[in-house]
């Protein structure tokens, strides 16, 4: 495909989005903790935070303050080391993967001239890499909860186990079919081939759907939040933890949503592509809000499931239907 | 209807109305049959639906649950027994307690003390009276014994304070007097709540 001549991408401009990324996502991560409580809180006709600046706005002041000066409390029969790593982990993995996802549109900062990329860095098996990277991500309850000296971690990270080998299936041979279709790994591609035609949506509901719910398990969303459901494990993985490193858990979780928010768009939304009158950034933003405000709905409808039933479900009902999927794919692909 | 079939608690031999539920699937394409109904029946979605139309009916038709508590309060019954208040003649502004001592006769813990004086016009004036909210245990038989209503309970039922003094004297019960004209007269025991009209419904229970 010939592709429009584009600027040429400086370190300095992917340093500058590197540092957009993380200031931008870190924002509204935490921003997003504000948002759901809204959103739970009104779809319970709740008012939710109030008092903290205009209609709760500055809870997340209030929240930040009290996250960073909140003792650092590490238990006495942990594995120190790891305990300290694991909520790194979780955080790190879940930025490093917006890396390779196309997040705002291209634009050149003017005066100065630094062409700033859409993705900081496109490399060729995008898709891979950051489903890869969110996988890693799990490493961070696992170790978290084995590391506490704690028998609702243990228990939270067997569930993490489960969880993670249920859906990593799911995830992959969901994103199969539309890649074969695309015949590339890369989000660009993906989105320049939904620039004219419909959307990728449009083509392979029954992936779009899979995808959605292997979605939910990637990020630990209701449905499937089974590793820190506080009403069976108290916290989960996540029962020892107090301050920011706990904090950093929670900031990868909503990370991790922007990002599923952002593949589901990007692969099977249309991408931010223009659509009808309005630009694309505007679209890939109002996609992006979108997928996270139908996860929270989703939170303040659906009950959750139990761990042996999310395996079940996985295995015994998603992943044949990924795979008669995929095969239908190739069939049409080959007719056609 | 007998109490008879309620004091019967030999199991099996009550008259115990089964719900019609549906047998568990027993092959393994009965429960992938069970999977696939359930999966396609909306219900789901009707979850998404009930949610989302609550969210609007908070936002936009005023059906919000919250009371901002401490800015905002609800009404309280008649009948509710919180700190007392004492209450004034309207005409003439002048305390309506007589001196009887019936309230710290009739006090059954004992914690109403009074003492009372002849003033300079041979009239019987209280020179004390204070309740020891410690002891109260807002019984209301002061308020009822009262023969002049002057004694009754208000509606101040936030008695965390740093002293129970801060309640208890005459002067602090006492309605301020540059507020006479809002003084709320007691309806007393039995009083019916101002909106009880509303509040009456038929009873849900067929029996
Ligand atoms: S409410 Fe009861 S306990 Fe309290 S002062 Fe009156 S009579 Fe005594
Ligand atoms: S019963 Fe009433 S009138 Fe008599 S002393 Fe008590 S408050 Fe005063």
């Amino acid at each position: 495909m010939e592709a429009t001549i584009l600027p040429e991408v400086t370190a300095a401009g992917v340093i500058i989005k590197a540092v957009l990324i993380l200031a931008v996502i870190s924002a509204i991560a935490g921003f997003g903790t504000f948002i759901e409580r809204k959103i739970l809180a009104f779809m319970q006709r709740r008012l939710g935070p109030m008092h903290v600046g205009p209609h709760g706005l500055l809870q997340l002041a209030a929240d930040g303050i009290k996250l960073f000066t909140k003792e650092d409390i590490i238990p006495q029969h942990a594995n120190k080391v790891v305990f300290a790593v694991a909520p790194a982990i979780t955080a790190a993995t879940a930025f490093i993967a917006l890396a390779a996802v196309p997040v705002f549109p291209d634009f050149t900062i003017p005066f100065v001239d630094i062409y700033v990329p859409s993705i900081a860095s496109d490399i060729n098996v995008g898709i891979l890499f950051v489903l890869g990277m969110m996988a890693a991500g799990l490493y961070g309850p696992l170790l978290a909860g084995m590391a506490q000296a704690n028998k609702w971690g243990i228990i939270g990270s067997a569930r993490t186990a489960i969880q993670f080998l249920s859906y990593e299936v799911i995830t992959g041979l969901s994103i199969l079919a539309p890649i074969m279709m695309v015949g590339s790994l890369s989000f660009v591609d993906f989105n320049n081939y939904q620039t004219d035609g419909l959307w990728m949506v449009v083509y392979q509901p029954v992936a779009f759907v899979l995808f959605i719910i292997a979605g939910f398990a990637e990020t630990n969303r209701t449905p499937f939040d089974l590793l820190e459901h506080e009403a069976e494990v108290i916290s989960g993985y996540a029962t020892e933890y107090s301050g920011m490193r706990w904090g950093m858990f929670f900031i990868g979780e909503y990370a991790n949503m922007i990002t599923i928010g952002v593949i589901a768009a990007v692969v099977f939304l249309g991408g931010y592509n223009d659509f009808w009158i309005f630009p694309g950034w505007l679209m890939i933003i109002a996609k992006i809000a979108f997928s996270f405000f139908f996860m929270l709905w989703v939170r303040a409808a659906w009950p959750h499931v139990r761990p042996d039933q999310l395996m079940w479900l996985c295995w015994k009902v998603l992943m044949p239907l990924a795979v008669i999927n995929v095969i239908i794919t190739g069939i049409v692909m080959m007719l056609v | 209807m007998s109490l008879e079939q309620f004091k019967n608690r030999n199991v099996g031999t009550q008259n115990y109305k089964k719900l019609d539920l549906e047998h568990s699937p027993t092959c393994g394409w009965c429960q992938f049959k069970q999977v696939v109904s359930r999966t396609f029946k909306p219900e789901l979605f009707v979850g998404l639906w009930v949610t989302l139309r609550e969210m609007g009916n908070a936002l936009f038709r005023g059906k919000m649950h919250t009371t901002q508590y401490p800015f905002e309060k609800l009404p309280i019954s008649p009948r509710y027994r919180a700190i007392h208040d004492m209450l004034r003649l309207l005409e003439s502004g002048h305390y309506r307690c007589i001196g009887c001592g019936l309230c710290e006769k009739i006090c059954i813990s004992n914690c109403i003390s009074m003492d009372t004086r002849y003033d300079e016009n041979q009239r019987k004036e209280v020179s004390e009276y204070t309740i020891n909210f410690g002891r109260c245990i807002f019984c209301g038989y002061c308020a009822e014994v009262c023969p002049e209503l002057a004694i009754v309970h208000g509606p101040r039922y936030e008695t965390a304070s740093e002293q129970r003094a801060s309640f208890s004297l005459f002067e602090d019960m006492l309605t301020p007097i540059d507020k006479l004209n809002l003084q709320q007269e007691y309806d007393g025991f039995g009083a019916i709540s101002s909106n009880a009209d509303e509040n009456i419904k038929k009873t849900p229970l067929a029996y």
